[in-house]
């Protein structure tokens, strides 16, 4: 196919460097495509909306009152890093969460990070996300965010940036799967000796993070992982994970806590003992006795047989504390407390309105700035500034001064690009990079993560619920290919 | 195993069954009514019978011709059992339960929803209609064969053979009640012409045709095609077969709840020891009533000992 007049433009693109010509380890797989014709990759292209649909890779859009199933977009060509880049952002996002998950077990029991003044005390006195009930725990080897999904972004200069922690119930790694299973159906020449580092091991690494939280010592732990049901966005990840890890999957009205605080699990023989639960129902729908009590996804009883050490929860109730906007800011001081390490992988410079000039500032910079609520996920509330009317800043400005704490600026980065499929050709289109880390006996990082590309041109929001779709994502191993 | 997803597979195999039987009664029909002249035709009136769906139908005011009656079946928004509602619940079922049973399985399921949704949207001409229902026959014999040959024959999959097995013999007893009364009358005088070429319609809308002549081996007749479709212990689309396939897996179900399995020995009692040949008329509408009864019966005792069902 013709892709000599590609145009990366001013950003930087993951697979063209200066010039026009591929960065190394992109070379193999630039060559291949220029090389496929037309037919042929028609053909692909309806090769892997097939499979994709096929294998009911659809998730639902919240919002949507159709509730139709639709597929997620997927392009075939895939973000490519080379393996020794990679290694150096691996090391990085272990040393984040593992700091991450000092300070949330800090914060439940003694708040030395207070008390030394690292942290602001009325920081935490507004967190929306901190919960009373989990004070006083120390959940297993002082774990609270076993499955996180951090957000990484590349700017103009090819610096990558951590734009936020997903500590709470990040979703995304099936689609890394599947992705990986549709390139290898769709291109299976691609895979022979080009040192593309495996995926697929996740689901065992997750069942043994999840196994080594057990409370107490057994060869087969009951495993389960619960969901709020086939209506909720993420059901098809729910469904493949615990499938691919051999797992239950529950709903909350198969859950029982008995008077002892054990957790059972109703089957057609009867009530059976459920050791870890992989939990994909928020906070505060867990618990009915603890939280929210019109949940009809939780179950009643389950805080208190967590708190009693008979159940492990994954995430632990309360991880979410440290995975907000304006904690965000202060996670290189939260390294640097905890670990006594500089932070291995960048915080994006971030402004926090709860700071009076720092506010001024964000305020009179509205039209160039990215302005974040606190506590909102997924793309929604937010303000990008360049893109924004005259309306739209000043809405937000009041937003800003009635509630600052809520709210976070960072600039606007400059997106890398990758090149993408469009109706006629290949363009370069704007992507971000989710890898998720596992903590339990082990750390594990995944071989890339899941890389979200906004479809629409010069967009700069990822998000599936907002029209983004995904590519498979290559770690290369440059000496081998 | 999780109690709400055995009943999911019970549904899926139940909701599957009642859609592949949905589909060769419609094509044997169509068949039927080109072989016959129009005055001896039974027409698709019957159908509506069969499927139980008598009452709703009437209330919607629709004539009972060709048109109205495969409409019905197969996508009327009202009809909670049409094809499209019933390949729909398939799935929904299978979904629900999608880790139990290979990625293959759903997928195939999840193929061959998406293909009749779109099929059953739009105006199906009949030779269209005929291609179509004839796929469908085949993928869920296929979609039976994927589980039957890479799934464990683990309680997942008996609970779908459970779902099964019901439905069928449930179906087996609504087409020999609604066709053997308007074919076999209760005094022999009142038979009619073309008998054996209704009665060969029974046996091919259960697929019984070509066995029932390697097995019989006498003329097509209508006591014998009863009693080929209620007591033959091989074939695998007879009451008799489905009720001891039905007593073997429940039989091996966790528990000591036996009130099932009585109902079902029962049931295989009460189908030996009926006279067939008395079989005519009201007479053969009242047994087959009893048969349903019993089996509503297990339907219920089986909800109740595994999934914890109120009532």
């Amino acid at each position: 196919m013709h892709l000599d007049d590609y145009e990366p433009k001013e950003f930087y693109d993951e697979l063209i460097g200066k010039g026009g010509r591929p960065r190394v380890a992109s070379r193999a797989v630039w060559k291949y495509l220029k090389g496929l014709d037309k037919n042929e990759l028609s053909e692909r292209r309806g090769a892997c909306d097939l499979a994709a649909l096929v294998a009911g890779i659809t998730f639902r859009v919240y919002f949507e009152d159709t509730g139709v199933d639709r597929a997620m977009p997927f392009d075939l060509i895939p973000r490519v890093i080379a393996l020794k880049e990679w290694q150096g952002i691996e090391a990085g996002l272990k040393q984040r969460v593992k700091a991450l998950n000092c300070f949330i077990d800090d914060l439940y029991n003694d708040q030395e990070i207070v008390r030394d003044g690292v942290f602001p005390a009325e920081l935490l006195a507004n967190s929306e996300n901190f919960l009373e009930q989990c004070r006083g725990i120390s959940p297993p080897l002082g774990i609270w965010a076993h499955i996180c999904g951090s957000d990484l972004v590349r700017d103009a200069d090819g610096t990558m940036y951590v734009l936020e922690d997903n500590l709470r119930i990040p979703s995304g790694v099936s689609y890394m799967l599947e992705n990986r299973q549709v390139m290898k159906r769709v291109f299976p020449e691609l895979f022979d000796d080009s040192g593309i580092q495996p995926v697929d091991d996740y689901p065992s690494h997750l069942y043994d993070t999840l196994a080594s939280l057990a409370p107490s010592p057994a060869d087969y732990p009951s495993v389960v992982v619960l969901t709020p049901g086939i209506y909720n966005s993420a059901y098809f990840e729910h469904a493949y994970l615990a499938q691919q890890m051999g797992a239950a999957l529950v709903e909350g009205r198969d859950l029982v806590v008995d008077t002892n605080d054990q957790v059972f699990m109703r089957t057609i023989s009867g009530l059976e003992p459920v050791d870890v639960i992989y939990r994909r129902v928020d906070d505060a729908f867990i618990d009915p006795e603890a939280f929210r009590e019109d949940s009809m996804l939780g179950v009643p009883g389950l805080m208190r047989a967590w708190r009693s050490g008979n159940v492990a929860l994954a995430n632990a109730p309360g991880a979410g504390v440290a995975d907000d906007k304006v904690v965000y800011a202060y996670v290189p001081e939260i390294i640097r407390y905890y670990l006594g390490e500089e932070p291995k992988i960048e915080n994006v410079p971030t402004w926090k309105c709860q700071y009076p000039d720092e506010m001024t500032y964000v305020i009179d910079h509205l039209d160039e700035l990215v302005v974040k609520p606190a506590n909102e996920s997924g793309g929604y509330g937010m303000l990008i500034g360049p893109r924004s009317t005259k309306k739209e800043r000043d809405t937000f400005a009041k937003l800003i001064q009635k509630n600052p704490r809520n709210y976070i600026a960072q600039p606007t980065l400059a997106l890398s690009t990758c090149p993408t499929f469009i109706q006629n050709g290949v363009a370069p289109r704007h992507i971000d990079l989710r890898p998720f880390v596992l903590s339990g006996l082990q750390t594990y990082v995944t071989n890339g993560g899941l890389t979200r590309v906004a479809l629409k041109a010069g967009s700069l929001v990822v998000n599936s619920s907002q029209g983004g779709g995904s590519k498979d994502t290559w770690i290369v191993d440059t000496e081998v290919s | 195993m999780l109690a709400r997803l055995a009943e999911n597979l019970f549904w899926y195999g139940r909701y599957l069954e009642r859609s592949e039987d949905l589909a060769r009664l419609i094509n044997v029909t169509s068949h039927l009514n080109l072989d016959l002249p129009s005055g001896i035709s039974a027409g698709w009136e019957p159908l509506i019978r069969i499927t139980g769906n008598a009452p709703l139908f009437n209330d919607l005011g629709h004539p009972t011709d060709e048109t109205h009656v495969v409409r019905f079946l197969l996508s009327e928004d009202s009809n909670p059992n049409s094809l499209k509602a019933t390949l729909e619940y398939a799935r929904e079922n299978l979904r629900s339960a999608r880790d139990l049973v290979p990625k293959d399985g759903w997928e195939q399921m999840n193929a061959v929803y998406l293909k009749s949704t779109e099929q059953l949207s739009g105006k199906l001409s009949k030779r269209r209609r005929q291609d179509f229902l004839e796929e469908l026959i085949l993928d869920c014999q296929q979609l039976a064969g994927m589980f039957q040959g890479t799934m464990s024959h683990d309680h997942a999959y008996d609970f779908i053979l459970i779902g099964r097995h019901l439905e069928r013999s449930d179906m087996i007893t609504r087409i020999l009640e609604v066709r053997g009364y308007d074919l076999l009358p209760e005094t022999a005088e009142d038979l009619g012409p073309f008998e054996s070429i209704q009665w060969m319609s029974v046996l091919k809308s259960l697929t019984g045709y070509q066995m029932y002549r390697r097995h019989v081996r006498s003329r097509v007749s209508g006591s014998d095609v009863l009693r080929f479709l209620l007591r033959d212990g091989q074939f695998p689309r007879s009451v008799m077969f489905c009720l001891l396939v039905l007593e073997d897996l429940i039989e091996h179900l966790p528990g000591d709840d036996d009130r099932s399995l009585r109902i079902v020995t029962r049931l295989q009692r009460l189908v030996n020891e009926t006279e067939v040949k008395n079989l005519r008329g009201q007479r053969l509408v009242n047994f087959m009533d009893q048969l349903q009864i019993e089996l509503a019966g297990t339907d219920r005792a089986i909800r109740q000992t595994w999934f914890g069902s109120e009532s």
